[in-house]
């Protein structure tokens, strides 16, 4: 699992001033749109992935039955037993409802990680391209320190200190994530602050704050975001590999990770059951990436 | 190029210490007593007293940092509190199988990468590219603990040609280079090969389409060059960015090996960990986790000074 490094930006919509910020950008913002549904990839996972996404949210209304009634009648049904759709797990509960049950939990702790880290690694990062000195060697020379983790033993050695459990465990990947974050956002605030128009915005007098709002912000938050995104694809597998290893959710709670360990015994009975929450982790990951690199060529955004 | 390689091996002194404090701490912000694996908790006051004298878990912590790190750099990672065995001992049974699995499953990521990608960067835009764009994609999407169930099921339960578990017959604990144990290693070697696989291909069709579209390419088609020496051309300049990208995934998969480790009952590092962590045997867990981060800050060291050394335009100085 590697986090990218950052080579370049496209430092779209610089070198204006504010007022032509505000036209240009809503011109922008159709041509990604334009370019976007000319790419049916991206189109295709973002509906796969939104399908996904609302199956978790309305899982109380979708799943045919409750995901934690278990049944030592029947235990391992095959998938397409009339009743249980998607056949039934080790303690005879309804596989359907405990996946759509699962995506919740799954979604969340994939994408809670990333959003914590974005907000305090984008911090982070702006705070030390923008300060540069001592502030910004300190913060990111910290970085380095987790940067020499390979990411997958980072969350685990955390989990595995920390204990399983959600909070735990989105803990642990915030952690993760902050450093790569933390990375891109220095690097591009760093290329953007020594751009002309920062430094007539200094020269004529704006304090500092208003140049990192109004010049510095707008700027580099597309990238980071963007950077951001393509890292819940990595959360999602890392997460639920968590829950896989015992370090995230416990039983009963339902989650992909989680359902694919407690299956694992059953490969011999019914191996086709048993490989279905991988399926579920597979698809919403790959949706991600897919949906990242497509809003990513849209935005016209290198990293 | 010289000041640029010192400054990168002085770099690596305090990246090292800040690695060690980290283990250190990690383990430390631990809830509950490090001596829980030992006794239970209602052991006798001045029992428990005297252990944590023993090991050290009276003092200060700095002062146990101290002492921990002095005896690290002597080799001596302390013994294991579930079986008082050295951790070194245990963990030169360990490294040597997963290196051994790291290396097979970056070979394979490597050589199918390098083709695809290759193959996919020289033929832009045909269905080639095409395969491999999405193959690439597939590999970094994949969940590798799922794909090695999914290859259990397929090879081991429906076909059983290969073995689902373990590194040789018969609880071998060791890896020797026999049919026996080759049988063993396919299987986690190419779940494990998965991400280095699809990183490098989509390396190196960026490098090779990189290259491609530079205009030195023109000028040897305009000098007449056929295309197999044209390629030689491309290979040469695309070779420092897939060479420090394989080094690096060589680094992630020693530390991502943990879950296919599990998967597969696999006896390295990754095993060695989650027993740790279940059995919350602190100087265990302490010590394979200092061992697989130095791993990775050496070949981090390593792939930066080969990269230098390589490749002319990365000589900044």
């Amino acid at each position: 699992m590697t986090m990218t490094q950052p080579k370049s930006i496209d430092a779209e919509g610089s070198g204006v001033d504010t007022a032509q910020v505000a036209i240009k950008s809503r011109s922008y913002w159709a041509t990604v749109l334009e370019r976007l549904r000319q790419d049916p990839v991206t189109i295709t996972f973002g509906i796969i992935l939104a399908l996904i996404v609302l199956s978790a949210i309305f899982a109380p209304l979708l799943a045919p039955h409750d995901p934690a009634a278990a049944s030592m009648i029947r235990r391992l049904k095959a998938i397409g037993t009339p009743g249980h759709l998607l056949g039934t797990d080790e303690t005879g509960r309804d596989m359907l409802s405990r996946l759509l049950y699962g995506g919740r939990l799954s979604l969340f702790m994939g994408v809670a990680p990333v959003v914590n880290a974005l907000i305090i690694g984008g911090i982070l990062g702006v705070l030390a391209g923008f300060a540069g000195g001592w502030i910004g060697m300190l913060i990111m020379r910290t970085m380095d320190v987790f940067y020499a983790f390979p990411s997958v033993l980072l969350a685990i050695a955390i989990s595995g200190a920390l204990g399983a459990g959600i909070e735990n465990a989105v803990l642990s990947l915030t952690i993760v994530f902050i450093p790569p974050i933390a990375r891109i956002s220095e690097s591009v605030t760093t290329q953007v602050r020594s751009l002309d128009y920062v430094e007539a915005a200094r020269a004529s007098g704006a304090r500092t704050f208003t140049i990192i709002r109004a010049h510095v912000l707008p700027n580099v938050l597309g990238p980071i975001f963007i950077y951001a995104t393509s890292l819940i694809s990595v959360s999602i597998i890392l997460a639920s590999g968590l829950s896989f290893l015992g370090l995230g959710v416990r039983p009963p709670e339902a989650e992909w990770g989680l359902m694919l360990n407690t299956l694992r015994q059953a490969i011999y009975v019914n191996p086709y059951l048993a490989a279905l929450p991988g399926v579920m982790i597979f698809i919403t990951s790959l949706s991600f990436n897919l949906l990242s690199d497509g809003l990513r060529s849209a935005m016209d955004i290198r990293l | 190029m010289l000041e640029y390689l010192i400054r990168r091996l002085l770099y690596f002194i305090p990246i090292s210490l800040g690695v060690t404090v980290l283990v250190f701490g990690l383990v430390h912000i631990a809830p509950g007593d490090p001596l829980n694996a030992v006794v239970g908790a209602d052991a006798p006051a001045e029992v428990v007293e005297k252990l944590k004298k023993d090991y050290g878990f009276d003092k200060p912590l700095p002062v146990q940092y101290a002492i921990w790190l002095g005896r690290a750099l002597t080799g001596d990672l302390g013994l294991s509190v579930v079986n008082n065995q050295p951790v070194v001992s245990a963990l030169a049974i360990a490294v040597p199988n997963t290196l051994m699995l790291a290396l097979t499953a970056t070979l394979i990521g490597f050589l199918l990468g390098a083709v695809l990608g290759g193959l996919a960067g020289y033929f832009q835009g045909t269905w080639i590219d095409k395969f491999a764009t999405g193959f690439g994609v597939s590999g970094v999407s994949i969940p590798h603990y799922w794909l090695g169930i999914v290859l259990v099921i397929i090879f081991a339960v429906e076909l059983n040609v290969l073995p689902a578990t373990g590194i040789g017959p018969g609880g071998s604990d060791g890896w020797t280079f026999d049919w026996a144990h080759i049988r063993h290693i396919i299987l986690p070697a190419i779940t494990l090969s998965v991400i280095p696989c699809g990183i490098i291909t989509r390396t190196v069709r960026a490098a090779v389409a990189e290259v491609l579209s530079q205009e030195f390419v023109e000028a040897l088609n305009a000098k007449g060059l056929t295309h197999r020496r044209i390629m030689l051309h491309v290979i040469k300049n695309a070779a420092p960015t897939v060479l420090a990208v394989m080094g690096l995934q060589l680094g992630y998969l020693l530390g991502g090996s943990i879950l296919v480790e599990t998967v597969f009952n696999w006896p390295g590092t990754g095993f060695l960990l989650n027993d740790a962590i279940f059995r919350r045997d602190i100087p265990m867990l302490q010590g394979t986790i200092l061992v697989l981060a130095m791993f990775f800050v050496v070949l981090n060291l390593l792939v930066d000074i080969l990269q230098t050394l390589v490749d002319p335009r990365m000589r900044r100085s």
